[in-house]
């Protein structure tokens, strides 16, 4: 097999490399030894370049259960004086948060660098919670790269950094960043220690409260020393464009529509661009507030480091007006774009927004939302519940959680009634259950089941909640992109392992009613769910059947695919299959005839299953046709 | 400062548009340019949306602004509409002819438009529209996967390219599966010969 090439050991050569796969490299030219993350969109391709590579990394890489498990594998790492890293998106860092708000108390050995990928926009999330925040909540300093090649190079100098205030480095990226692609100029590959050997020092590393209170007088230590390092950081500069009219301090992404900004319209000014943005660089921000007529700050997310600079502008006296959130020139909301930038600075400067745009006249567009792909036995499953519950299926509420199986929500499927994160499903439906009389189902995938689907089971299993749990086993993490859990035989980097068994921990928990069911039986998961609702306790039913998009690049491999046809003569265009189903690969044109479009279409023949009239049948094939 | 060169590429999860992207980017790098860009990877790859900048020449941001994009190359013709802010009356749009129903239409639930009403429409305000039978020409040289090589190829013949149609298409086959050369080869052969014959 090729090499990987973020693993090219040609040095000085320029490469072309994802934001993810710049934060890989950077690390294996810090000597990186241990790895740990769960998958979350945008950091997924960090932990899939890991993955890919497998032993060829020289490091010790692990998929680990959730971010809270990742994050203390690492931490144990760097205490036994490894380089250690974990990475995990936004809302990984809330899960990983007990052990995050600590390790900042113990502080590190090993250089340990931990990214968390912000994603302003929401473009795979749930909220656009500003990460730098945390870097603030636990006192820990922070890295802000706005291009690949920082990208990588803040994670390599991040270990270092880490291990000379002896304190973890928060590399904080947002979607941009993570999926932005761009040139590297490549290091050496520096190889690991292997093993290390832990050396006992309960004083620090044992956090009862006598020691963190002292732990926590460390810290403090510790930061003073991270604010000398920013104030002299390489990462934060000044670029000097001619001028003193105005002064802007930007970070991140959008550090990148500033300075094309500026050139492009040839503004003299100067910018601060802040790489090492916590702590703040106190003295560096005051100088060069006090060196320009006006400033203002871009900044994604929260007005953060425009309420420091105002802040440090009163504590230092300083008369120049500060322009940003607070005087409504950008906005809290979304990733910025050039737009952002051109319509914010424009309006401070009085520079008219010229950008040419075409506008058409209004043609009216179908929108193309996501939607569970041809074949998803999580239609299949979805489908069938809906036809067991019949009447009750308005009343009945869909807790459903964080995966693939969230796009139910679309029509006609419409099986998604509440969500807050990763594990909310069942822990929410126990809730429900208690509050009201309505049927309460919950969802939620093999992949989250291991991450925070189990301590809900036991509680509903503790507290006699009532309610139909289904595990939707697709045999992968399909929603990031195809990573291995527990529940499937192999590790992170590819090695085989036993892993866990659903089945076995749901019955471990003390669960009674358990079933499992292939959906893509739509009769059988049909009476597995009558029998499942009648059930007076809980009932859990494990829909086993795996990701359409891996049982079809099989299928294509062994010669096995067959598309499957509508058979023109047969359909009645009573639309059930449209109207109950929705499969993409089944189409309805304009003037009302129902096809399959064998392109789209992945071969599992479900929609047979649904056809009342015997219309369906795979293609190039004899049919047997009940009429 | 070099010569600055924007290109949004825009399709239909599933349909190339990040290998094409690449293919773009890793030819301009090879030639000596500067390249940003920016991808679509997670959610919205089942069956949504994918939005692709190039950035090539002296350049930090990945994203392009409205009216800002030199050369829109659209996997699918709705998608060409649906881009059109990011364009300029001076823009080359260049747009794949097949449709990709999307399942808000296939359902019925909302109507897939008139191709020659989307047209109409681009043409009335960019003189530029190139359309090119690109799944068809696929379909013809082997599968329809290969419509984004057909699609390289009719970018290529633009001209607009800071790399030439040769050095491109040499780049990309050097990048697909073994098995596959001599089949994209005719693809983005294809694709250089509908640009040349196909402007409307």
């Amino acid at each position: 097999m090729a090499m990987h090439p973020v693993l090219d050991k040609d040095v000085n050569k320029k490469i072309f490399l994802l934001g993810n796969e710049a934060i890989v490299r950077g690390a294996l030219e810090a000597g990186l030894d241990i790895a740990a993350a769960y998958p979350g969109t945008p950091s997924s391709e960090i932990g899939n370049t890991f993955d890919k590579m497998g032993e060829d990394a020289g490091v010790y890489f692990e998929y680990s259960t959730n971010e809270k498990v990742a994050m203390e594998v690492a931490a144990a790492g760097s205490a036994c004086n490894l380089r250690a890293m974990t990475f995990m998106k936004h809302v990984g860092l809330n899960v990983a948060a007990d052990a995050y708000m600590t390790i900042a108390y113990t502080g590190v050995r090993g250089g340990m660098v931990m990214v968390c990928a912000d994603d302003p926009s929401c473009h795979s999330s749930q909220n656009e919670q500003d990460n730098r925040y945390y870097a603030r909540l636990a006192n820990i300093p922070m890295l802000e790269p706005s291009s690949c090649s920082e990208a990588k190079e803040m994670t390599r100098l991040g270990f270092d950094l880490s291990e000379e205030i002896e304190l973890p480095i928060l590399l904080r990226t947002t979607t941009r960043i993570n999926h932005m692609r761009g040139i590297v100029n490549l290091g050496p590959l520096v190889p690991g220690k292997g093993k290390g050997y832990f050396d006992k020092d309960p004083g620090r590393f044992v956090t009862i409260p006598a020691h963190a209170r002292t732990g926590h007088i460390n810290l403090l230590k510790r930061m003073e020393k991270a604010m000398e390092i920013s104030e002299n950081s390489p990462f934060n500069k000044v670029i000097d464009l001619g001028g003193d009219e105005i002064g802007i301090v930007a970070s991140g992404a959008a550090y990148n529509y500033v300075i094309d900004y500026m050139k492009s319209n040839g503004i003299k000014g100067k910018v601060l661009k802040l790489g090492m943005s916590h702590p703040v660089p106190v003295k560096m921000c005051a100088d060069f507030m006090a060196s320009v007529k006006m400033v203002a700050v871009a900044e994604e997310g929260e007005p953060l480091l425009e309420n420091d600079l105002s802040k440090i502008a009163y504590q230092k006296e300083l008369k120049v007006k500060i322009y940003g959130k607070n005087t409504d020139h950008f906005s809290r909301r979304n990733e910025y774009s050039p737009d952002t930038i051109k319509a914010g600075l424009g309006k401070l400067l009085n520079i008219p927004v010229n950008d040419n745009k075409l506008v058409p006249r209004e043609v009216e567009l179908p929108t193309r939302p996501p939607s569970l792909c041809p074949g998803c036995p999580h239609r299949h499953t979805y489908h069938a519940l809906k036809k067991a519950l019949g009447q009750k299926f308005k009343e009945a509420i869909y807790s459903t959680d964080i995966g693939c199986y969230t796009l139910g929500i679309q029509s006609p499927l419409n099986s998604a009634d509440f969500l807050l994160c990763m594990g909310s499903s069942v822990d929410a439906a126990g809730g429900f259950s208690k509050a009201t009389d309505q049927p309460v189902l919950a969802f939620l995938g093999d992949s989250t089941f291991f991450h925070s689907g189990i301590h809900g089971l036991i509680n509903a299993v503790w507290n006699e909640h009532k309610f139909v749990y289904t595990i939707l086993d697709n045999r992968t993490t399909a929603m990031t992109g195809h990573q291995p859990n527990p529940g499937m035989g192999r590790r992170g980097g590819g090695a085989p392992s036993k892993g866990s068994d659903i089945e076995s921990i749901v019955r471990g928990c003390g669960v009674d009613f358990i079933r499992v069911v292939d959906p893509n039986d739509i009769k059988a998961t049909t009476q597995v769910y009558k029998e499942a609702l009648a059930y007076d306790g809980l009932a859990v039913v494990i829909t086993k059947r795996a990701c359409a998009l891996l049982e079809v690049r099989e299928w294509k491999k062994n010669g096995t695919y067959t598309p499957y046809q509508m058979d023109q003569e047969v359909c009645r265009k009573c639309k059930v299959c449209i109207n109950t189903f929705a499969c993409p690969a089944i189409e309805l044109s304009n003037d009302g005839v129902v096809s399959i479009n064998e392109e789209y279409c992945n071969g599992c023949g479900v929609c047979v299953q649904v056809c009342p009239f015997g219309a369906i049948g795979p293609a190039n094939r004899e049919m047997e046709v009940k009429k | 400062m070099s010569k600055q060169l924007r290109i949004v590429i825009v399709g239909v999860g599933g349909q190339g548009v990040l290998s094409a992207a690449k293919n773009i980017g890793g030819a301009a790098l090879e030639a000596g340019h500067g390249v940003v860009m920016s991808e679509v990877h997670g959610m919205a790859q089942r069956g949504g949306v994918v939005v692709c900048n190039i950035c090539i020449g002296d350049l930090d941001s990945s994203l392009i602004g409205n009216g800002e994009a030199d050369v829109i190359l659209s996997f699918e013709p709705i998608e060409a509409y649906r881009a059109l802010n990011l364009a300029n009356k001076d823009t080359i749009i260049i747009t794949n002819t097949a449709p990709v129903i999307p399942v808000t239409a296939s359902i019925g639930e909302m109507k897939y438009p008139d191709l020659d009403d989307i047209f109409a429409a681009i043409d009335e305000v960019n003189s530029n529209l190139i359309k090119v039978a690109a799944t068809e020409l696929a379909k013809e040289a082997g599968t329809a996967l290969a419509a984004n090589t057909v699609m390289l190829g009719a970018l290529a013949a633009t001209g607009k390219m800071p790399v030439s149609a040769d050095d491109l298409k040499k780049y990309m086959l050097s990048k697909v599966p073994p098995k596959t050369v001599e089949m994209n080869g005719k693809a983005f052969d294809m694709g250089v010969e509908a640009c040349n014959t196909g402007k409307c």
